[in-house]
Formats: C-alpha cells, structure tokens, sequence
C-alpha cells in the first residue's frame, strides 16, 4: 500500500474536497490500484529525456532563442479591448450564485 | 426525406436548390429527437430557437438565390463541454447543471459562420473524463446500436446523435480517445486534429496540453468538410498553430496507391479481442490491396501510455478544475458559514466520482515529495511515446491500428473498476500525448453486429494523408 488514509486526507485538503469516510476509503483503495499500475514507469531509464510539458515545444519554439523569447510564437502585442471587449459588470456577474450587482458574494472571510 | 443519407454536401445543394429548407431539415431532426431520444440519451440541451432562426437566415439566402456557405443548413451536435453564448453548457457537471456561457467558443463560432444549423448540447462525461459516458452527471448516453451497451466516451453523446440521425455532423473533443473510441463503438467516422490545429477556446478545460476539438460524422469527406471549416490560427488561444491550412477535401482525390503504412506490433498483442483483429487485419489487407505498402514497426513504449496519459491528464486536470469554487459560474453547496467550508462542499457536491478520483490523483502527482517520481516521470516519457512516433514517420506516411481493444461494452460492466476503464483507451492515447492526429473509421461488425474502428495515424499537421486513406478505404468498401 502506497496510500494511506492519511494521505487521502491531506490531498484532500490540498485539492479543497472533504470527501466522505466513505470516499476516502473507497479513494484509498482506487488511487492504490492505479499507481501499482503507473509503478511500471519506473522500468524505463529516463536520467537523459527531456521533459514535454507541450507538444507545441516540439514545432513552435524557436531553438536559437533564449529563454522566454524561445515561446515568441505563443505571444502578442498586449491590447486592451482588442480582441474582445472585457465582459459588462451585470453579464460577468450573471452566473454567480450569489452577487450583489456590484460584487460577488461569498460567507464572511475573517472572523472577528 | 431519409436521414441517415444526408452529408454536408447533399444537405447543402438540396437547400439550394430548393428541393428542401433548412427549416424542415431541423425540424425533422427534432422530431427524430423527441423520438428516439428518450432512450439513447444523446442530448443534453436542445436549443430550438437559435437553431431555427439560423436556418431562416439559411432558407432566405436560398430564396434569394445567393450562393450558400460550404456547411448551409446542416443540422449539428456541440459536446457539451464547447461554450455556446447564452445556451446552457454543463461539461456533464452538476457543478456546472445551471451555467450560461457568455460567449462562444470559436470553433462553434466558426460552424454558424459556416452555415451550420445548431441543434443543441450532447451529454459526455463529466469533463469529458470517461470511456462510457456513465460520468454523465445528469444520465447515460446508450448505444443506438445496442442499448444494453454504452456509445462509448467522452464525447459518447455526438458519436449517438450522428449514429442514430439526430444530426448529420457532430463537435466532440478528444483528449485520450474521446472522439476516436466512441465513433468506433457508435460506428461512425471521429477526426482528432493534430494538437494546435483547432483553436480551443470555449473549450471547458479538462488537460490543457492533451485537449482537442474535432468532427464526428458519417463520412470522412464530411470530416474534411469540418476540418476546413473549424482549423487555423486563432489569436484566442496561444497554442492553436499557425500553420497553413490545406484545403483537405480536395487532398482527398489524391491517389493512396505507394503509401507506407506502419503496423506496430503493440497495438496488436494481449488484451485485443479475436474479432476486432480479424476486423482490422481484414481493412489492412483491403488497404494493401488498393496499392499501400504495409512496413511492420515497432513503437517500443506504447505499453506505458496509459500510466503516463493518467498522470499528465490528472496533474493538468487537477489545476484545471481549481476554478470551480461556487463563486462565480459553478455550483455552491447551500448553507455554508465560513469561506473554506464553501469551497470544499461545493466542489464535493458538485464534483461526481471520476472528477475527484482524478482531481486527487492529479493533486498526489503534483505535491511536494512526488513531482518528480510522478509528473516529471511522466513528461519524460512523454517524450520517448513522441520520439517513437516521430522514428516511425521517418519511414512511413501513416500508421494503422485498431481504434479500441474491444466493441462497445455493457453499461455497468467496468463502472467499478477505474484502472479497467482506463485500459479502454489503450490504442487512443498515445496521439494524444505526441499531439499527432488520428481518424477512426467504421470497419466491420461484430458477430453481435457491433461495429468495430480502424484507427489511422498521421504525422503533425499532415490530417490530409490519413483523412486521404481513410476515404480511399471508405469509398472501397
């Protein structure tokens, strides 16, 4: 077993979920399953392989740059209202499931 | 007015030549909806009154005798997880049961500009994470074929409604077989472009770096159509390329004959199902004999896809799905007191089982102390899945493969079992870890007359060469 209760709980709190006693136990037993699984990964010698964190790495960027100026391909100009105008107040705040007009509403945030 | 024979084409040209309107072909597929959907399941959301007023607009051109766009008057079906501005769009989320995108995502965009005629919403996995579409939060998706068995998944909505003619084309999005896998299990034609190629924008995010819009239709010359229709640069996503964008449906009447075409050995061991070999073997020897030279290869690390795609897609997935905190768009548990306990109910409220098995997965991967066992483990060999692709293309033009180990299964018969869920997607992952395209393409049938997918892989940008083959093997058949 990689994965105690234990572990389930403190990933928990680190991806904001509860999760039931139910579900920790039922994730305990799941997350164990499939990183036996993943484990065969560590088969393979990889001291030398870059890692791909995208495939645009492999035919956007350009290799006689440095830095950041290798991702050129991925930036623009920064405009304001160019290529779509910013969201009205009313339409952004319309999906919230709490909202005053004016700002989104949660519960208290400092306790006093 | 038979529907299963519609294409974009004949759609088209009839409304142009006033044989039919866009107005009767969208009611007709209503109605064909009210009909059979209340036992297949495909749609989520219907949305009457655009779809109506666009076919209007289709049916005034043709009045006019103005000449009509490439896609005028075909009625479509958009996964649920593409934003459409002002029609409910829910990824298959009950955290998402009640959100109304404000605006549209740009390949949607582009199939109204285009002419098509948008029929509604088609239900999918929760965030498009399933094999079956038994994560749908709100129902599953059955086969048409076969309603005991599910369509297949993600995108298992799209795949039943273009199967069952409740739309003539459909969007789904694939990030590890979730257009390929259930086009084959609903035995229709399902297009995942090279990574890039189609903007994502207005695509609800699952794993960023995996994540790909694509057609699903009943002809690869349809699935050409799309392609054109929905490709390019698009300045609203930073990863879509800039790349030129071939007119594919005319790359279509290039000759196939002196193609290489790859057969890895990897994608025929342990774990294929007897009928789906014979099936795919069958479609290769066909393909052989229109005048394709057949290169057996190997691509050595295929049997680590699976780990790899489920650490890469969780770890994304797990920073993706961040957002959904009740305050702005998604669900908010009733009765909260503090700030933090608003979170975490929300999100365990709104979340369902697969999401947060992967969030959790995804989060462990990416926590102090297993990063670099984990995700940095997984980037790596990330690269070795690409170089084994990019190895293979030095020596040939396209590889084929069966789509999915097996046929469409029973609803039920691995919802208890992840890792067994996962292995599903066994033949479908590996293009979208090196980001290079596939098509699936209907083959053949089971004995149980379940359709079985031939899979078709290309290079990088290169969709016109398997789309080329894949029509070649259709027109054939």
């Amino acid at each position: 077993m990689k994965i105690t209760e234990k572990d389930v709980t403190y990933v928990a709190d680190l991806a904001n979920l509860e999760l039931s006693a139910d579900e920790r136990a039922r994730m305990v037993r799941d997350l164990n399953s499939i990183l036996g699984y993943i484990d065969r990964l560590n088969e393979l010698d990889t001291s030398n392989v870059e890692p791909m964190a995208q495939v645009s790495d492999r035919y956007g960027v350009d290799e006689s740059r440095r830095g950041s100026e290798r991702f050129a391909y991925a930036t623009r100009e920064d405009i304001s209202e160019g290529l779509r105008k910013s969201l009205p107040q009313e339409v952004a705040l319309e999906n919230a499931p709490d909202a005053d007009g004016t700002f989104f509403r949660v519960p208290k945030v400092i306790e006093r | 007015m038979e529907l299963s024979q519609l294409t974009i084409d004949s759609v088209r040209s009839s409304i142009q030549e006033r044989t039919t309107t866009a107005l009767a072909l969208a009611e007709a597929h209503y109605a064909r909806i009210q009909k059979e959907d209340g036992e297949i399941g495909a749609y989520l959301t219907l949305c009457k009154e655009r779809a109506l007023e666009q076919a209007d607009r289709i049916d005034r051109m043709a009045a006019e005798g103005k000449p009509l766009p490439p896609l005028a008057g075909v009625p479509v079906a958009i996964k649920d997880v593409m934003s459409t501005c002002g029609v409910r769009t829910t990824a298959g989320s009950k955290s998402l049961a009640h959100y109304i995108p404000p605006y549209d995502c740009t390949a949607v965009a582009h199939m109204e500009a285009a002419g098509a005629v948008v029929l509604g919403k088609t239900n999918c996995d929760e965030f498009a994470m399933g094999s079956s579409n038994e994560n749908s939060a709100f129902k599953s998706v059955r086969n048409p074929r076969d309603l005991s068995r599910v369509p297949g998944g993600s995108s298992g909505g799209s795949a039943a409604a273009v199967a069952a003619e409740m739309a003539v084309v459909a969007l789904g999005s694939d990030t590890g077989g979730s257009i390929r896998q259930p086009a084959s299990f609903c035995g229709v034609v399902g297009l995942m472009p090279t990574y890039g190629r189609v903007s994502r924008y207005g695509l609800i995010a699952f794993a960023s770096s995996l994540d790909h819009i694509g057609p699903l239709t009943r002809t690869v010359k349809d699935a050409a159509i799309v392609l054109r229709t929905i490709a390019g640069r698009d300045p609203m996503d930073s990863t879509s390329a800039d790349v030129p964008v071939p007119d594919y449906v005319a790359e279509l009447k290039k000759p196939i004959r002196g193609l290489k075409l790859g057969i890895a050995k990897e994608y025929f061991g342990d774990g294929l199902d007897d009928e789906v070999r014979q099936s795919a073997e069958s479609a290769i020897d066909k393909l052989k004999s229109l005048g394709c030279e057949l290169v057996p290869l190997s691509l050595p690390h295929t049997p680590y896809a699976i780990p790899t795609y489920y650490l890469i897609a969780t770890a994304e997935a797990s920073s993706n799905l961040a957002r959904y905190d009740g305050v702005r768009y998604s669900y908010r548990a009733p009765g909260v007191k503090s700030l933090s306990e608003m979170y975490r109910r929300s999100r365990d409220e709104g979340f369902g089982a697969e999401v947060k098995r992967r969030i959790m997965l995804g989060t462990y991967a990416l926590s102090a102390g297993y990063y670099d066992a984990y995700y940095l483990k997984a980037q790596k060999v990330r690269t070795l899945l690409t170089r084994d692709f990019e190895e293979a293309f030095r020596k040939v033009d396209a590889i084929v493969t069966p789509t999915s180990p097996t046929a469409a299964f029973r609803l039920g018969e691995k919802s208890n079992d992840p890792l067994a869920m996962y292995l599903a997607d066994i033949y479908t992952v590996t293009a979208d870890l090196a980001g290079i395209p596939g098509i699936s393409i209907p083959c053949g049938e089971t004995k149980e007359k379940l359709p079985i997918g031939l899979q078709i892989l290309g290079k990088h940008f290169d969709e016109a060469t398997i789309l080329r083959v894949a029509n070649a093997f259709e027109q054939a058949a």
